[in-house]
């Protein structure tokens, strides 16, 4: 059957304390060995847990604490080798610990495919193969359904763009191999390869670093609140925090230490910016000063706005609306249980087309409905998720760097001069590993782009 | 109908193009009784366009049909006029060579090749329809009435069915060159329930060499190193005649442009889907309207004629305007057409609706090979009637079908896209198409297919020997080279920086030294000599197998994940309205191509990987069934 190992987060994300990382297949203890750092896995009797550290093997940082169980084959549920890694709950973290699975060598798993295993090796009784296709199929239009509506727009049309210039250079190469006779087509040097792939590596490196959802991927939803003093930001951030276990970390570097807490909103991951400001002077804007509060505004994805219900509208806060024109924003108008001072219909034409979002928050009122809005902000749509969204995110970090090394072998191939088809291999892959991104299918676009942009044939 | 018997056969092939000649010669050389019916006995294996054979991936196919034991490598290494290796300059994987040919002299050669093998009755004929019973092929009628009797037929009619000639406003009923076109066998066909599509491709003016003005134009000479499609050839032909290179420019686009309407191609009056790869001269002005020119190879249709066949000006316009166009060009002023191009509209079979060895889905016995399947192009025929041929004569012989894959052949590519992909434009192989193009090069044709062709009993015994005698050589040297060490000897340093390396800095392997991109085989094996001299095909193998070696490695891993697919088979009884889950676009295409294997299913367009997931299970699950079904 199947021999490759393979991974996925196997539990609900962002709703337990606990999240499994699951890797079954012949090299699942051999892989998890290489990133645990406790006793020798492969030396473990079948069916026992372990706690241990898993340690990046390239930088070796400490990435989690963690319990990990090996169970070999056959009395597993696939009848492979398994291994599950127990982590934190949070996304983040269990996102951590995929990843680093996924970088020892370890394939993402299609959607439903370790019940496919199982079924496979006879593991699933005849009975419920129906149940089995029935799973496959839910799961994977769910993930394709997610992985559009995760897919940033921007991101893919870079995406696009960075196919395109590899594709037109790809046709160009096929061209002067398929019409070497064609003296009119200029032809593909390796010089000429090497400037257009160090520009779609250039990208591709940029995109790892900053695309959106990469970057939300590894750090959270980066979430200001903002808003005058006294219109209650610090009990919104402690309801978010008290709500959702928080994770907080050091960021050290700046003078003083910021502090950023990670908080799960319904799978959402938030990383709450400049947290510590908030809490120390409730008023962010006074006391770092309007350049700092520009900067913090700018590094966010999402404003939490917060008004007061039982005070008018001031130029501060419309001054506050200016300053988030055209970014993500929830706007919460606190304190309902007051008297009504704030001016509702002047608010909505300033709100325009954001959420407006009641709440009492000291009466825990409206919480449920912010967090509804905040997770309706992430996923463009009413969607129920669990660790779908979040592994077509994986999905693509994981493609991206593949495609990466691709072109690292393309252009390694052109520096030790090999002949450019043979380059070429590597190219074509780099264009077929994007395509997989955004969901364009292979073969044909090359073979149209071919004919359109020469003219060719006797 | 009366008919009278005229005779039985176990293979019959209708046509006797490219496609038909190997069908017919495959079938008989491996034993069948095989009968040949061509319109015409003087045009067999007839260039009806460009006088050339080979080319990028073409080329490969020539060579791959030589390796399986086909013919069309050996006749035109008897009847070439000029040869090249293209693509010198770039990697192992794409060189491959093209031949001009003398057109009148591969007809008679390839004649002379069926009229002297065993098995093989030739005879002029006109087909009109199938004896098929009960969906069994049973044999052929003729138009005089002959009934010939055969378990399987192989049609190669190419554009020959409903063949329709266009120039200008002048349509009329033909096959290519004037040649009576087969109307009645393909409306048979249509009333077998067989789907056909409409194609169309076009052939340029001929010219008289005597009226060409070549100091206007640039010589294309040969090549005078002796180079040879077949693996059997050992006399070389260095008597080489050169081609002529000019150029069409605006005078030329704007008579086009003029005359746009009166052309068959845009006055609407052409129906059928033409070639993208292969466009009319019209085609090339209207869609690349700012190239200020285009060009026009002049290449001689023989020694014996003074007929040149002007490629680049393939064209469906009125005589007197390809006239006056052809006048702008250099060199072609004063040119006298002898013929004019036209455009020619055909039927061809939807290629989906055949198994991998070409038999059709709804008729037992029945194949269809070359240009009735959507290919153009004289290799692409060949190489379907060889597999065609094959695989019909296997059928009489009770042998396994060959089907070759993806990975061990373009003809294994062209044939897999045919059958499961199907195609909307006239198929040309174009070595893009290929996977695993590293793996299916110009050079290895023989080591990948030579023993495919000696099992099914192609290929002789004495150039088996010879072959296994290469084989083992390349092996031993590629050994011995991975176990030599070279330390950094003078000789050693100064040979390195001879070829512009830098000095070695310890001892390394032979092989490794090689994978510098600036050694040469023959320059390690200076430092370390093999036993004997090496023949240069052997040296030529080593030299690519170590030099490219990480890269071989990384396709043969590729071919490994594509087999496994290939290897799960889909039984014939797979009832797909019984697959819970699966799309239902996904259902219909299942349904149509109906896939041998799991592999090949994932090639159908609309089929995604999670419909690939569930025809797994199911498949799985059929067999868990049965096998609890033996136990009770």
């Amino acid at each position: 059957m199947d021999t490759d190992t393979i991974s996925a987060i196997s539990t609900p994300v962002g709703e337990g304390a606990i999240a499994i990382v699951r890797l079954s297949g012949p090299e699942a203890v051999a892989r998890a060995n290489k990133i645990f750092h406790g006793k020798e896995l492969e030396q473990v009797a079948s069916h026992t847990i372990h706690y241990g550290k898993l340690i990046d093997p390239k930088s070796n940082e400490l990435v989690e604490e963690v319990m990990v169980s090996v169970m070999r084959a056959p009395k597993t549920f696939t009848r492979e080798d398994i291994v599950e890694i127990n982590c934190h709950g949070g996304l983040v973290s269990v996102n951590r610990v995929l990843e680093l699975v996924l970088d020892s060598g370890v394939r993402l798993a299609e959607p439903g495919e370790f019940t496919k295993r199982a079924f496979l090796n006879g593991r699933i009784d005849l009975s419920q193969a129906e149940a089995v296709m029935d799973l496959i199929r839910a799961k994977t239009d769910r993930a394709m359904n997610v992985a559009l509506k995760q897919m940033d727009g921007r991101l893919s049309q870079l995406i696009q763009q960075l196919r395109q210039q590899l594709l037109e250079t790809v046709a160009q190469v096929e061209v002067n191999i398929d019409y070497p006779e064609y003296d009119d087509v200029e032809e593909m040097t390796n010089e000429l390869m090497i400037e257009n792939t160090k520009k779609v590596h250039q990208e591709i490196e940029r995109l790892l670093q900053t695309a959106k959802q990469g970057k939300i991927l590894r750090e959270g939803l980066g979430t200001a609140i903002v808003g005058r003093p006294n219109v209650g930001k610090s009990s919104l951030m402690n309801a978010l925090v008290h709500e959702n276990k928080a994770i907080v970390t050091e960021v050290p570097g700046t003078t003083r230490d910021v502090i950023e807490e990670y908080v799960n909103v319904r799978g959402v991951p938030l990383r709450l910016i400049d947290t510590a400001g908030i809490r120390d002077t409730e008023d962010l804007v006074e006391k770092i000063g309007v350049e700092r509060s520009r900067q913090v505004l700018q590094e966010a994805d999402l404003i939490l706005l917060v008004l007061n219900y039982g005070d008018e509208l001031t130029e501060e806060d419309e001054k506050l609306f200016e300053a988030v024109q055209g970014m993500d924003v929830i706007v919460i108008v606190n304190k309902t249980d007051l008297p009504r001072k704030l001016d509702m219909d002047r608010l909505h034409e300033i709100a325009g087309e954001h959420t407006i979002v009641n709440t009492a928050i000291i009466e825990e009122e409206g919480i449920d409905q912010l967090e509804t809005a905040i997770s309706e902000i992430f996923f463009e749509g009413d969607l129920d998720t669990g660790d779908m969204t979040y592994v077509s995110n994986v999905r693509h970090v994981q493609l991206l760097n593949q495609a990466k090394e691709a072109l690292e072998d393309a252009m390694r191939g052109m520096e030790e001069d090999m002949p450019i088809d043979i380059v070429q291999i590597d190219v074509r892959r780099t264009w077929e590993l994007l395509g997989e991104i955004v969901g364009d299918s292979v073969s044909d676009s090359l073979l149209d782009q071919l004919f359109s942009q020469f003219c060719l044939g006797k | 109908m009366s008919t009278f018997d005229a005779g039985h056969y176990d293979v019959i092939v209708i046509g006797a193009g490219h496609a038909g000649v190997e069908a017919g010669l495959a079938a008989a050389r491996r034993g069948a009784k095989t009968l040949m019916l061509t319109l015409n006995l003087d045009m067999i294996a007839f260039m009806p366009c460009n006088p050339s054979i080979g080319g990028p991936a073409k080329g490969i196919v020539v060579r791959e049909i030589d390796a399986l034991g086909g013919e069309m490598a050996k006749v035109i290494d008897k009847t070439y006029i000029q040869m090249r290796l293209l693509n010198t300059r770039k990697g192992p994987a794409v060189r491959a060579l093209r031949a001009q040919a003398d057109k009148h002299l591969y007809v008679q050669e390839m004649k002379k090749v069926l009229e002297n093998t065993e098995n093989l009755t030739l005879r002029q004929g006109m087909v009109k329809e199938l004896i098929v019973e009960d969906g069994q092929c049973k044999g052929v009628v003729t138009e005089t009435k002959a009934a010939y009797y055969a378990d399987n037929v192989i049609v190669t009619t190419g554009t020959f069915m409903r063949g329709k000639v266009l120039i200008g406003d002048l349509a009329y009923e033909s096959g290519p060159n004037n040649q009576r076109s087969s109307t009645k066998l393909s409306e048979h066909l249509e009333e077998l329930g067989i789907e056909m599509v409409r194609f169309k491709t076009g052939t340029p003016m001929r010219v008289n060499s005597h009226t060409i003005d070549y100091s206007k134009t640039e010589i294309q000479p040969g090549e005078d190193v002796p180079r040879a499609f077949s693996y059997e050839t050992t006399e070389f032909i260095m008597d080489q005649v050169p081609c002529w290179l000019t150029y069409t420019n605006e005078h030329t686009h704007k008579i086009i442009d003029d005359n746009l309407s009166s052309s068959a191609m845009y006055s609407g009056m052409v129906k059928g889907t033409g070639p993208r790869y292969c466009p009319s001269v019209e085609d090339k002005i209207v869609r690349f309207h700012d190239k200020p020119r285009h060009q026009v190879f002049l290449e001689p249709e023989g020694r014996n004629t003074e007929e040149v066949y002007v490629q680049g000006l393939s064209t469906s316009l009125p005589e007197g305007v390809q006239k006056e166009m052809m006048e702008t060009v250099p060199g072609l002023e004063n040119a006298e057409i002898m013929r004019a191009g036209y455009a020619i509209e055909y039927d061809s079979v939807t290629p989906t609706q055949l198994w991998p060895t070409l038999e059709l889905k709804a008729i037992n016995g029945l194949f269809t090979a070359g240009q009735i399947n959507g290919t153009s192009g004289y290799e692409e025929a060949a190489a379907q009637g060889l597999m065609a041929g094959i695989n019909a004569a296997g059928k009489v012989l009770g042998t396994e079908p060959v089907i070759l894959d993806r990975s061990q052949a373009y003809i294994g590519v062209m044939m897999d896209d045919l059958v499961t992909k199907g195609t909307d434009e006239p198929y040309r192989l174009l070595t893009s198409r290929a996977e695993y193009r590293l793996i299916l090069r110009h050079d290895n044709a023989d080591l990948r297919l030579t023993d495919i062709g000696y099992d099914i009993g192609l290929i002789s015994e004495e150039r088996y020997t010879k072959f296994q005698e290469k084989k083992q050589l390349i092996e031993e040297e590629i050994k011995r080279l991975e176990s030599v060490m070279l330390k950094p000897t003078d000789e050693v340093q100064t040979a390195i920086e001879q070829a512009g390396g830098s000095p070695l800095k310890e001892a390394v392997r032979a092989s490794d030294l090689l994978r510098r991109p600036e050694m040469k085989y023959d320059a390690v094996a200076e430092l370390t000599k093999p036993d004997k001299e090496l023949p240069e095909d052997v040296r030529e193998q080593v030299e690519i197998h170590l030099k490219y070696s990480g890269y071989i490695q990384k396709s043969n891993e590729q071919i490994e994940r594509m087999r496994k697919m290939e290897n799960k088979k889909i039984p014939d009884d797979i009832d797909y309205d019984d697959i819970h889950g699966i799309a239902s676009e996904a259902r219909d295409r299942l349904k149509e191509v109906r896939p041998l294997s799991v592999g090949q299913a994932s090639r159908v367009s609309g089929v995604n990987p999670a419909d690939v997931s569930i025809l797994l299970v199911y498949i799985e699950q059929g067999k868990i069934a049965k096998v609890s079904g033996d136990e009770a």
